[in-house]
């Protein structure tokens, strides 16, 4: 039985991170119809930040105060915003209009450049690092008999607020409606008087800010950075794509409830089943999902291209 | 009074493709004005370089005597100056309600909204009933309902319409053609643009006949729906 409560809450912490992160390759798909290769170094940025300033504050020691947490995860989204915002506007706003391969090839491009300049000395240095303990792994409470440190539900909570008011933005909010309108039909939404470049910029923004907060959460969880050109961070990209296209790239329910599951399987396979598949499992629903529908579980509505 | 709409020497060029050779008109305020003629005449070329969706390689467009050549399709609604495009251009994946307040996007006198919506949906009374339901449910003809509402909450000065009456059955082609002549009517200037030349001809007060990319003839529409060359290549009179 603990053990069955201590993979659930694994899982739903890991299912957080990939959704936060599943969210920001389907935004960009939904809008400008190419993934963005970038947006897991936008990951890894957001994490390799969160280091930065906590060092910086001076907070790299254990016993930070509470406030540590909530001022690094606004300024490293922040950062992270702005970084999407450039990246779009330097790299794929003038490629708007060429083929989608180009765009794909810049991606790759951006990807490699943030990699490789990171391991700068001036940047974030060759070296793995541990990430300061902003939150604490002493319980919070316990189920089941199971410890449920602070630092888990912590995440948990604080990434499903975000998915939450994600969704509040895109549902509820004219400019949510303007993004859904400009991922339809670009031209007429253009028609309508909505400036197509700021609904692009703005989505950039939101998915790189979204990402950044799942790079700080990963690295509070697992206390470890991997190098910054490091596979940790293509895998776990890796894995939050695969959620994203599970459950229908485009659509951003689908981004999370794919999320979930994906966390749900992996975690409940590597325990009851075998833990040397871990990777493996991800890619086996991928798979599956495809061949049974291949728009993906939420599979969005299907696009009139005029 | 210079007219609403000046459209000179309007040239479009789709890469290798000469599609629009230098068309010359004037849309006055308060008329329908026709622009005709066959599939791949260059209709729709003209709408869409007169929104902003295309850069003329030549030529110039003034509405309400500012130059909007070359400006980005954004601004241009801003001034006044909506469209109902070709297919519709429906946004399937929003409601019905969420597709008009897209069309008062740029608005934010929230009474004035509430008022041209109501108004809106006085000449579609079908579309009131499924404000809630996705756009997408809806018929063709409740489509091209929604597009021209939609259109209409811009609060435009002139309305470009580019084939309405496309794939729709013959009552409601009536329906949306006596819908035209009331926006008409409540001052709103219009260019629309048709292939039923027949209809086309009857609401408007000036046609304009366009064949590969040019004008070819241009007056009076109750004159042009009598002259013998345009009764046979559009009417299908013999
Ligand atoms: N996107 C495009 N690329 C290349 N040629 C086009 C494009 N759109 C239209 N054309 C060509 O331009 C001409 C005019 O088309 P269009 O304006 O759509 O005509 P109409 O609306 O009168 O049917 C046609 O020959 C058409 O094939
Ligand atoms: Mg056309």
């Amino acid at each position: 039985m603990s053990r069955l409560v201590d993979v659930f809450l694994h899982a739903l912490t890991q299912g957080s991170l990939y959704a936060l992160i599943a969210l920001g390759y389907t935004l960009v798909y939904g809008i400008l119809r190419f993934i963005n290769f970038a947006h897991s170094d936008v990951v890894m940025v957001g994490a390799w930040v969160s280091y930065t300033l906590a060092g910086v504050f001076g907070w790299a020691a254990t016993g930070s105060p509470a406030i540590a947490m909530p001022v690094v995860l606004i300024l490293t989204m922040g950062i992270c915003a702005v970084l999407g915002f450039t990246i779009e506007r330097l790299a794929y706003r003038p490629l708007r209009r060429a083929p989608r391969l180009n765009v794909l090839i810049t991606a790759i491009g951006v990807s490699l450049f943030l990699e490789h300049a990171g391991r700068l000395d001036a940047v974030f240095g060759p070296d793995p690092v541990s990430m300061p303990k902003l939150l604490s792994e002493e319980p919070l409470f316990h189920i089941a008999g199971v410890a449920v440190p602070i630092v888990d539900a912590t995440v948990v909570f604080l990434a499903i607020a975000l998915l939450l008011l994600l969704e509040w933005l895109v549902y509820r909010t004219k400019l949510g409606a303007a993004m859904r309108a400009v991922s339809f039909d670009e031209r007429t939404a253009s028609l309508m008087g909505i400036n197509v470049d700021r609904v692009v910029s703005i989505t950039f923004l939101i998915g790189s800010a979204l990402a950044a907060a799942g790079g700080m959460f990963y690295g509070l969880k697992y206390g470890q950075l991997d190098v910054t050109a490091g596979s940790v961070w293509v895998l776990l990209g890796l894995k939050a794509f695969v959620a994203a296209v599970v459950g229908g790239i485009g659509n951003i329910r689908g981004a999370v409830a794919g999320a979930f599951l994906i966390a749900f399987v992996e975690n409940f396979m590597a325990t009851y089943a075998s833990p040397a598949f871990q990777d493996a499992y991800v890619f086996a629903i991928l798979i599956i999902v495809l061949l049974v529908k291949p728009g993906g579980l939420f599979g969005s509505v299907t696009r009139e291209k005029v | 009074m210079a007219p609403l709409l000046q459209i000179k020497d309007l040239n479009v060029h789709y890469g290798g493709i000469h599609a629009l050779k230098g068309v010359t008109f004037d849309v006055d305020e308060g008329q329908i004005v026709t622009l005709i003629g066959a599939n791949g005449a260059g209709k729709t070329t003209t709408l869409r370089a007169i929104s902003g969706l295309l850069k003329p390689s030549k030529g110039s467009v003034t509405f309400a005597g500012k130059p909007i050549t070359g400006r980005p399709a954004h601004e241009i609604v801003a001034l006044g100056l909506a469209q109902a495009p070709e297919g519709r251009g429906i946004f399937a994946n929003l409601t019905v309600e969420e597709n008009l307040d897209i069309g008062a996007y740029l608005r934010h006198d929230h009474a004035g909204i509430a008022k041209d919506k109501e108004k809106a949906l006085g000449l579609f009374p079908r579309l009131k009933e499924r404000l809630r339901q996705s756009a997408g449910t809806l018929s063709g003809g409740e489509q091209q309902m929604l597009a021209i509402a939609r259109a209409l909450l811009t609060k435009p000065r002139l309305l470009l319409l580019d084939e309405p009456s496309l794939g729709l059955a013959p009552q409601v082609v009536k329906l949306i053609f006596e819908i035209v002549k009331t926006i008409a009517n409540d001052g709103t200037t219009i260019l629309l643009v048709e292939q039923n030349a027949h209809m086309a001809l009857k609401v408007a007060h000036t046609g304009h006949v366009l064949e590969v990319g040019a004008l070819a003839a241009s007056g009076p529409a109750a004159d042009l729906a009598k002259d013998d060359a345009i009764r046979k290549a559009y009417l299908g009179v013999h």
